[in-house]
């Protein structure tokens, strides 16, 4: 499965990266605490955050991850969106909450604890 | 988002950074204005060329096509002047200007050629599409090239330097509450590790270390230093601040255990788990810490 499944799939709008959607996606995490996300996501998976901070962004080009998912409509600022398009990190933006979210990407197929 | 920013291939990067004196044709075969037509005939059968400038003195006068050429034959002016069937006022380029005007005028006007000018208008040049196309590819071949080499040399610098022991140190400066550049000393570890060929699993743990020590340094301290020790087959990252320091390691060592102000947590930083999972992810640590002094942190991995 690649990103561009999960924006066809889930109410979500590409915020950066939009030539990545071919990033293939090996599970997902969730998770608003950085350092857990540090310690538990794997390469390749979607982490889905209500976080919308620079870090995000750092976290997810250190672990390669496939895409982040900023929920609850949280939005990133302009600075934070530069880096992401020079790091090439993809960021989808939606409405609804992590929860929901979490649950639209596991009836997609996208399963955790990759 | 419409602010989001535009990305650029190379190609266009190239076709606004090049200009057109790099990639245009500077033997350029011209007639005066007074030859004939019957010459200009001759000059574009031998040099199988369908236009050319108009040249006198130094200065481009104008060009004239091969279609001119057929239209004064058929009308039997073979001894007419190039003077009165070329166009005077020919859309001409400056040398100094970049490809990608060219590329716009290439487009807008659908000639197949300019002539190319200095800033006194004296000509200097021709330039075709096909002027350009050679252009582009030979700076992406080089391109290509340069990048490899550069690869090569990064994977081989070991090998390549003689000593009884050779290490390559990469020094980073941390401030303090500078949430904008955090994680950058990492992500710039990280790059060269792996510029340097080593294991991606490896790199990635010494990213998850990297990253959480300089969180801390970023978040708890005054600002420090992160120092990436780089052996053939090990590498030892030494982490010191200036304080305030740790009073009890072995509690800040829990998994969960943090001294965070709640504005931090907010940000997603704060969980407990930094020490815990820099614990988790070198092979060695050793930790030393002084309450007003400061602490200073050595994680070492094995490359291989």
């Amino acid at each position: 499965m690649n990103v561009s499944d999960i924006v066809a799939a889930l109410p979500v709008r590409v915020v950066a990266g939009a030539d990545h959607l071919q990033n293939e996606v090996t599970g997902g995490y969730a998770s608003d605490l950085l350092s857990c996300v540090m310690a538990g996501a794997r390469k390749g998976n979607v982490w889905v955050t209500l976080q919308a901070h620079m870090n995000v962004i750092a976290v997810a080009a250190l672990l390669e991850l496939a895409c982040v998912v900023i929920t609850e409509g949280a939005a990133l600022d302009g600075e934070a969106l530069i880096r992401a398009e020079q790091r090439g990190v993809v960021v989808l933006s939606t409405e609804q909450g992590s929860y929901e979210t979490v649950a639209q990407l596991s009836a997609l197929g996208v399963s955790g604890g990759a | 988002m419409g602010d989001a920013p535009i990305e650029f291939s190379i190609v266009q990067e190239l076709i606004y950074e090049l200009t057109i004196e790099e990639v245009m044709t500077r033997s350029v075969v011209t007639i005066t204005p007074d030859e004939t037509m019957h010459d200009l005939k001759e000059l574009l059968r031998a040099k199988r060329i369908s236009g050319v400038p108009v040249v006198e003195g130094n200065k481009l006068v104008g060009v004239v096509s091969i279609e001119r050429v057929i239209r004064s034959l058929e009308a039997g002016e073979k001894d007419a002047r190039v003077r009165d069937h070329m166009t005077d006022t020919p859309c001409v380029m400056r040398a100094d200007e970049t490809v990608i005007m060219a590329v716009n005028q290439f487009d807008r006007t659908g000639y197949g050629r300019f002539p190319v000018v200095d800033r006194d208008g004296k000509l200097v040049g021709i330039l075709t599409k096909g002027d350009i196309m050679r252009a582009l590819v030979k700076q992406l071949e080089s391109r290509y090239h340069a990048d490899e080499v550069e690869r090569y040399r990064a994977s081989h610098v070991f090998q390549d330097i003689e000593s009884n022991g050779t290490s390559l140190i990469l020094r980073y400066h941390i401030a303090p509450r500078d949430f904008v550049r955090g994680g950058e000393a990492s992500s710039k570890i990280k790059k060269a590790l792996t510029r340097l060929g080593a294991d991606s699993r490896v790199v990635r743990r010494i990213a998850v270390a990297a990253y959480e020590a300089e969180t801390n340094l970023m978040i708890h301290t005054e600002g420090g230093e992160m120092r990436a020790e780089v052996h053939p087959d090990s590498l030892v990252l030494t982490v010191e601040d200036s304080g305030p320091g740790i009073p009890d390691i072995e509690q800040a060592m829990k998994p969960g255990y943090s001294t965070c102000p709640d504005w931090i947590r907010e940000l997603g930083f704060g969980a407990g788990m930094g020490l815990s999972n820099i614990k988790a992810s070198a092979d060695e640590l050793t930790i030393t810490s002084e309450v007003g002094v400061g602490t200073r942190l050595v994680l070492s991995f094995k490359l291989r």
